[in-house]
This record gives C-alpha cells, sequence and structure tokens, in this order.
C-alpha cells in the first residue's frame, strides 16, 4: 500500500476541520474541530517522517501534540469564563465590540 | 524475487486491509462530528477519530507516538472537553440555522477547492516515490531514538516547552479563579441571623427529611408534631425537580402491628 494515502486522509480530515470552525457555533464544537486539525497535521508528520525515513516528523507531531494540550487548557479556561458571564457558550453571542 | 514478494504481500496487504476499514470510517465520523447536533455526540465521535489516528500512528512505526496519542487525547483532553460540556450544560445543543447569510454555501465551496489543492498537491509530492521507512531509524527501538532526538537537538525546544505547560496551567488557574463580590457569612453571623430573624421556627435549624422508620429517603418530607409535612426538610433542587415523595405513600396504618405472643 501507498503511504501516501494517509496524507489524503489527513487532508481531507484537516479540511473538515476548517469546516466545522467557520460553520458551527458551539464554541466547545469549534475547539474539537481545531483539535481535528491539529491531529490531521499530525497525521501528515507521521507520514512523511515514514516516507522519508527519518524521526524528524515525529519528534514534531509530539510537540504539537502538547502545544495543542495547552491550547485546549487555556481555551477551554476562556470559555468557561465566558459561559459564567453570558450563559452561553454560542461563539454568537460574545458580540459586545460590536455594538 | 519470490521471497521478496511474499514479504511485501505479507507486510502490506494487512496494513492496506486496516486503511481501508479505518481511513473512510475516520472520514465519515469526523463528517459526522461536524452535523451532528449535541456537543456531546461530536465529543464521542472527535473520541473516536482519535483512536483511529492512533491506530494509524502504531501502524506507521510510531508506537510511541500512538499510545501517547491515545493517552493525551482520548484520555486527557477528550475527558476535558466533557468534563466542560457538563459544566457548560449537555443540553445546550447547538442550532444548526446559519446566522450569517450564505456562510455555508461559500464554506463549502472553499473546502472543496481548498480540500481538492491539497489533496493534488500532495499527490503530486509523493505519487511513486517509494518510502524509505523507519526500519532503519528504529532499529534500536522507537522510544530511544525519539529519545535521543528529543534530548539532543531539541533540547531547548524541549525546555521551552515546559515553560509552555506551566504558562498554561498558570493561566488557567487565573482564567478559572473567580472573585467574590459578597463577604461570605461567617458561622457567627448565620448563628446571629437564626435567632435575631422574624420568626424563630428555623432556629434549631431545618427538620430533616424522611417519615416513619419505612421511608427515611432524602426525597419524602419530614412530618411535624401536628401532622402536617415539611415541604422545607427536602432538598429545593429535589423538590425543584419534581422528586419530592408525598409522605402518605408511606403511612404506616397499613402494617400489621399486633404483636403475637411467642409460645
Amino acid at each position: 500500500m501507498d503511504a501516501s494515502n494517509y496524507l489524503y486522509v489527513s487532508a481531507l480530515l484537516f479540511t473538515i476541520g476548517a469546516v466545522g470552525v467557520v460553520v458551527r457555533r458551539n464554541a466547545i464544537v469549534v475547539f474539537m474541530c481545531i483539535e481535528l486539525m491539529l491531529n490531521a497535521a499530525n497525521l501528515s508528520f507521521v507520514t512523511f517522517s515514514r516516507i522519508n525515513g527519518d524521526l524528524n516528523g515525529q519528534v514534531m507531531a509530539f510537540f504539537t501534540m502538547v502545544v495543542a494540550a495547552c491550547e485546549v487548557v487555556v481555551g477551554l479556561a476562556i470559555i468557561v469564563t465566558i459561559y459564567r458571564s453570558r450563559r452561553s457558550a454560542s461563539v454568537d453571542d460574545a458580540s459586545l465590540l460590536k455594538r | 524475487m519470490l521471497q521478496l514478494a511474499l514479504e511485501v504481500g505479507q507486510t502490506a496487504k494487512p496494513e492496506a486491509v486496516m486503511f481501508w476499514i479505518l481511513g473512510p470510517l475516520a472520514v465519515v465520523a469526523s463528517l459526522a462530528m461536524l452535523l451532528v447536533k449535541k456537543a456531546v455526540h461530536s465529543a464521542i465521535l472527535m473520541a473516536f477519530v482519535m483512536i483511529i489516528l492512533a491506530i494509524f500512528y502504531i501502524a506507521q512505526d510510531a508506537a510511541f507516538l500512538g499510545i501517547v496519542q491515545i493517552v493525551v487525547y482520548t484520555g486527557a483532553v477528550m475527558m476535558l472537553f466533557l468534563f466542560i460540556l457538563m459544566l457548560v450544560g449537555v443540553d445546550s445543543s447547538d442550532s444548526l440555522t446559519e446566522t450569517i447569510r450564505g456562510l455555508r454555501p461559500i464554506a463549502i465551496t472553499a473546502a472543496v477547492g481548498f480540500g481538492g489543492l491539497m489533496v493534488s498537491l500532495l499527490g503530486q509530492a509523493t505519487i511513486g516515490r517509494q518510502s524509505v521507512g523507519l526500519s532503519a531509524a528504529n532499529a534500536d527501538g522507537n522510544v530511544q531514538a525519539l529519545a535521543q532526538l528529543l534530548f539532543s537537538t531539541y533540547v531547548f525546544p524541549f525546555e521551552v516547552v515546559s515553560a509552555l505547560l506551566i504558562t498554561a496551567a498558570l493561566g488557567a488557574m487565573v482564567l478559572a479563579h473567580h472573585q467574590r463580590t459578597i463577604i461570605r457569612p461567617t458561622q457567627r453571623q448565620l448563628s446571629i441571623n437564626r435567632f435575631r430573624g422574624e420568626s424563630l421556627g428555623t432556629a434549631a435549624g431545618l427538620p430533616s427529611p424522611g417519615v416513619y422508620a419505612r421511608h427515611n429517603a432524602v426525597d419524602v418530607p419530614a412530618l411535624l408534631p401536628d401532622g402536617t409535612p415539611a415541604a422545607d426538610s427536602v432538598n429545593a433542587t429535589l423538590s425543584a425537580r419534581g422528586d419530592m415523595l408525598d409522605y402518605k405513600k408511606f403511612d404506616l396504618s397499613e402494617i400489621n402491628t399486633k404483636v403475637e405472643e411467642e409460645k
């Protein structure tokens, strides 16, 4: 089997995640879609590392995981703070600066 | 030659079967993640995709990353997501109506264009290229080889990442901290309020729930000395939910109270 098939899957997952970020309104689901994009990038890192026979890609994927974990922690804390003040987790409701 | 063909067949075939089962499943699950209404279902589908990706990693000679993927993503990150979902409210289902007019067609068109571009680019870059494979790089074991890289070439980024983790933890603590706007009443203050209040009815504390010996669960109101049920003996949350039971159901009259003498 050609290893580049994994790359196509990763491209598809990344695209689906990007659509989710744009289309969904719930902040938590938007966050999950961002996670999906990061994971898709990780999959292509791992696949390229296999294609090139070089472990640097795997180290990069490892760093991506750490950064994603940090991002989740801070992002969810922000969501909880917003929820506490406006009782809603919808990204459309936080529009105070517009008015 | 025959030996080589056999070897290739033996190693490549199971992976192809695995890929053609799990690859479409991953794509379908992530599409469903977009389309389902409830955030909890999205989270479950997300965990499913993460596990499939972990299997992909392990199949591609990245055993360490595969295990880390399961531990960190499906273990920690998804649990954090579910925890926040429970905190924010499970039934906060997303309305799927679009709030910005024409957003959805534009997003889908852009996504199809972007995805097509990416797939064609990746195809051009990799098609017909024999993958080298990691058996040489992983000769001493995947974890050992990764550790060697991490603690030599990438030692500085590794340290920076530790600083990032600590900063994130601190940031989450600062964001989640919330300042009291009113001073919390002390025991002394509460006691004074009880006795100096309008009535002395609750001076000795609220009655505890439960009647007789037949039912002392928290969802049955207590009976006051005059036989009336005390509604405030049941937790306010239970009565708001409508989970308060009727004390009459546990009346003792139907029990045979006659004591028979033993012979």
